[in-house]
């Protein structure tokens, strides 16, 4: 019997890896340091310029002014503390709502009724951005809105518009945002964990404590990502919804036309705080888990 | 483990592509490339221009920014033009098919109208600043941007027949001229007015102290307009109130009277329930009565009156700012005929009429009042009514030189208006 020795089969690609990865990995990696990281290093390298007194164009000379000027005033540094606590807040409500909503959706209604329960919670992400906080708006309307009306009776007013309006606003935009990773990390929970945790002896709190909560635990952090980079980075809602209470995002808006540079100052501050808590985040080891 | 797997995969990447969705929506109105139709035509730039002289003598006196005016003759046209306006300026009935000023301008002069519009000055100016386009209709705050920003060139009034028939009132003021050069053609103009809600404010006002003074009545329910040239209408209010300031032109301000406006700001701040900057927003907040008294334009109470909204707007005694918009042309257009000619077309008196009383200002044109629809349109509007213009001050563009001629202080610059309104708004 004879052997014969054939080349390996495949095309082109499969006898040059490296060239399969470098067709593979092109596109997305141009896109990511030139449109991503480009525009990042150009907001950046703004910053540090200043415009003419004149003429209001752009003067390329390095200054660090803006920067001065946005961690000296306080009004700035008070909108930078302000919309930070939206933020928080805005990301924490979301937890408490989507912790037990998830846990729902996961792990006590019938699996038959799963995909639906997903799809109601995408449902609002449909609708427009701005439908959704121009319904807010009206909703929110001292006296004659929607919630006024069914606080009334309990001798309540209207948040109206403002810091709470705006919280409550950005909270259902993002919420669902929070409920998919939680929902998405509550399904992988292996029921034979649970089950050796009751075999054990652990009740119902102790449970979630030191078997749930260390496994879904990633996946809040993912969710709180968005939640938090989300409302971090919003202008519009607080214009609509704001009343007089502005965010870093529309002094951003206020200025960066008339002054370039110092809108860019103040652009790069949510982006620190964002990396910062990315960090943060890594070093609890959380991301690996994604 | 596999199935379930794939859900999360699943369920995280619909989570970002629809954040993505969700990010792209909220910033879609402030793309600022113009679509690919709209850019000028290569081939356009040979403009048939070899039929007539190409220099003439009438070079303009003053060394202006933008070069030499379009010594003319205006010839046919380049097959397209592109502008960019402000809504309800450029109208070519997709909007109501009875409002339609560009489809007779398209069959007459063979000019093809590329339309981009904008929503604030700050936008018109970026958009100017990217290149390709020909023509914009610029607010007062806008047009010496544009001129002292090199975008835009100076304009040849002979080769725009309608001119003549402009209010002098509108030529050659300091928005849109330098050293006596016109800079583009009016089309139309407004004053921002004080409107009151009739439930909640029960006697007549005639004053804006009703939205700046700390004993005003209407605390909570005041508006104001969410921009840094509103720091104007602070000034307007203080030349009257505090004339030691010497304030003459609210959009030169040296640092005292600067500080002032500022300071008469933070205090109506704590009158204000909300700023506007979104006049849908102004609107409904006005018909709802949540805000009872502050700043509006004539559109915004035209529509809360057909809205069924019980309100009254005036102009104060204190004078008021105000808006008049200019047709200017970008400096280095390859469609110099087809802008001239839309110039024409738009200031003459029936597009004229017609565009000022869609949009709601007064027309630019002493002949258009003829032409309105409502034979009342140019009483109400004020149009030729030159006393009530007075005490009105069109937007302009502060700048360090302070543009009422003084010489002997430095004006606050505009990019300091802005930072100083974004620090009072975040305070």
């Amino acid at each position: 019997m004879t052997t014969t020795t054939s080349p390996p089969r495949g095309g082109f690609g499969y006898r040059h890896p490296s060239l399969r990865l470098a067709g593979l990995l092109t596109a997305p990696m141009a896109w990511l340091v030139v449109v991503y990281l480009g525009s990042l290093a150009a907001l950046f390298l703004t910053a540090f310029w200043t415009v003419d007194d004149f003429t209001g164009q752009l003067v390329r000379e390095f200054t660090l002014k803006n920067f001065q000027q946005v961690f000296t005033n306080p009004a700035y540094l008070s909108a930078m503390l302000r919309t930070l606590s939206i933020a928080l807040l805005v990301t924490l409500i979301s937890l408490v709502l989507a912790l037990p909503l998830s846990f729902f959706m996961a792990r006590v209604a019938n699996p038959r009724w799963r995909p639906l329960l997903v799809a109601l919670v995408l449902t609002p992400l449909w609708a427009s951005y701005l439908v959704k906080v121009y319904a807010w708006r009206s909703m929110l309307q001292p006296e004659t809105g929607v919630l006024a009306w069914f606080l009334d009776p309990l001798g309540l007013n209207s948040p109206g518009y403002g810091y709470i309006g705006i919280v409550i606003t950005l909270t259902y935009l993002w919420l669902p945002y929070m409920i998919l990773p939680i929902y998405a990390g509550l399904t992988r929970l292996p029921n034979s964990m649970l089950d050796a945790s009751a075999d054990l002896g652990a009740k119902g709190g102790r449970t979630f404590r030191s078997v749930v909560m260390p496994l879904v635990f990633p996946s809040i952090v993912a969710g709180s990502i968005f939640t938090f980079s989300l409302s971090l980075g919003d202008y519009i809602t607080a214009q609509i919804v704001g009343g007089k209470v502005t965010m870093l995002g529309n002094i951003v808006q206020t200025t960066y036309v008339t002054n370039l540079p110092f809108a860019a100052a103040v652009a790069t501050i949510p982006v620190v705080i964002v990396l910062l808590y990315l960090f943060a985040v890594r070093r609890s080891g959380a991301l690996d888990n994604l | 483990m596999q199935a379930k797997r794939l859900l999360k995969v699943l369920a995280v990447s619909s989570a970002a592509a629809l954040l993505a969705a969700a990010c792209s929506s909220s910033t879609s109105s402030e793309s600022s490339a113009p679509a690919e139709s709209s850019a000028p035509a290569a081939e356009s730039s040979a403009a048939p221009e070899s039929s007539m002289p190409a220099e003439e003598s009438s070079a303009p006196a003053v060394e202006v920014p933008g070069g030499p005016a379009y010594a003319g003759p205006v010839g046919a046209g380049e097959g397209q033009v592109n502008i960019l306006a402000w809504p309800g300026y450029v109208e070519d009935g997709s909007t109501d098919p009875a409002v339609d000023w560009v489809t007779s301008f398209e069959e007459e002069t063979g000019c093809q109208v590329n339309l981009k519009t904008f929503g604030t000055s700050d936008e018109a100016v970026k958009l100017m600043q990217g290149g390709g386009w020909d023509v914009v209709s610029a607010s007062g705050d806008a047009t010496l941007r544009l001129i002292y920003g090199d975008n835009v060139q100076p304009l040849n009034p002979d080769l725009v027949p309608s001119y003549a028939d402009i209010y002098e009132d509108l030529k050659l003021q300091t928005h849109n001229s330098v050293g006596g050069v016109p800079f583009g053609v009016p089309h139309g103009r407004g004053a921002n007015l004080l409107m009151w809600n009739t439930d909640t404010v029960t006697e007549p006002l005639d004053s804006w102290a009703a939205t700046f003074e700390a004993d005003s009545p209407y605390a909570g329910a005041v508006t104001a307009y969410d921009s840094p040239i509103f720091i104007a209408d602070a000034a307007v209010y203080l030349m009257a109130t505090q004339p030691e300031l010497g304030i003459t032109d609210p959009y030169s301000l040296d640092r005292t009277q600067f500080d002032a406006a500022i300071a008469l700001l933070e205090q109506q701040k704590a009158l204000v329930g909300e700023y506007w900057s979104d006049y849908t927003k102004a609107l409904q907040a006005f018909v709802s009565g949540t805000t009872a008294v502050g700043t509006t334009w004539q559109v915004i109470a035209n529509l809360a009156e057909a809205e069924g909204g019980n309100v009254e707007a005036v102009k104060p005694i204190e004078g008021a700012t105000g808006w008049s918009d200019t047709w200017m042309i970008a400096k280095d257009t390859p469609n110099i005929n087809c802008a001239y000619l839309w110039l024409d077309h738009i200031a003459s008196p029936e597009v004229n009429a017609a565009a000022t009383e869609w949009f709601g200002e007064a027309p630019s044109n002493a002949l258009s009042c003829e032409l309105t629809a409502d034979a009342d349109h140019c009483t109400k509007y004020h149009a030729g009514d030159t006393a009530y213009w007075e005490d009105v001050y069109y937007w302009n563009t502060p700048t360090a030189a302070c543009i009422d001629g003084r010489t002997d202080v430095e004006c606050v610059p505009y990019s300091e208006w802005g930072t100083a309104w974004a620090a009072l708004r975040s305070s």
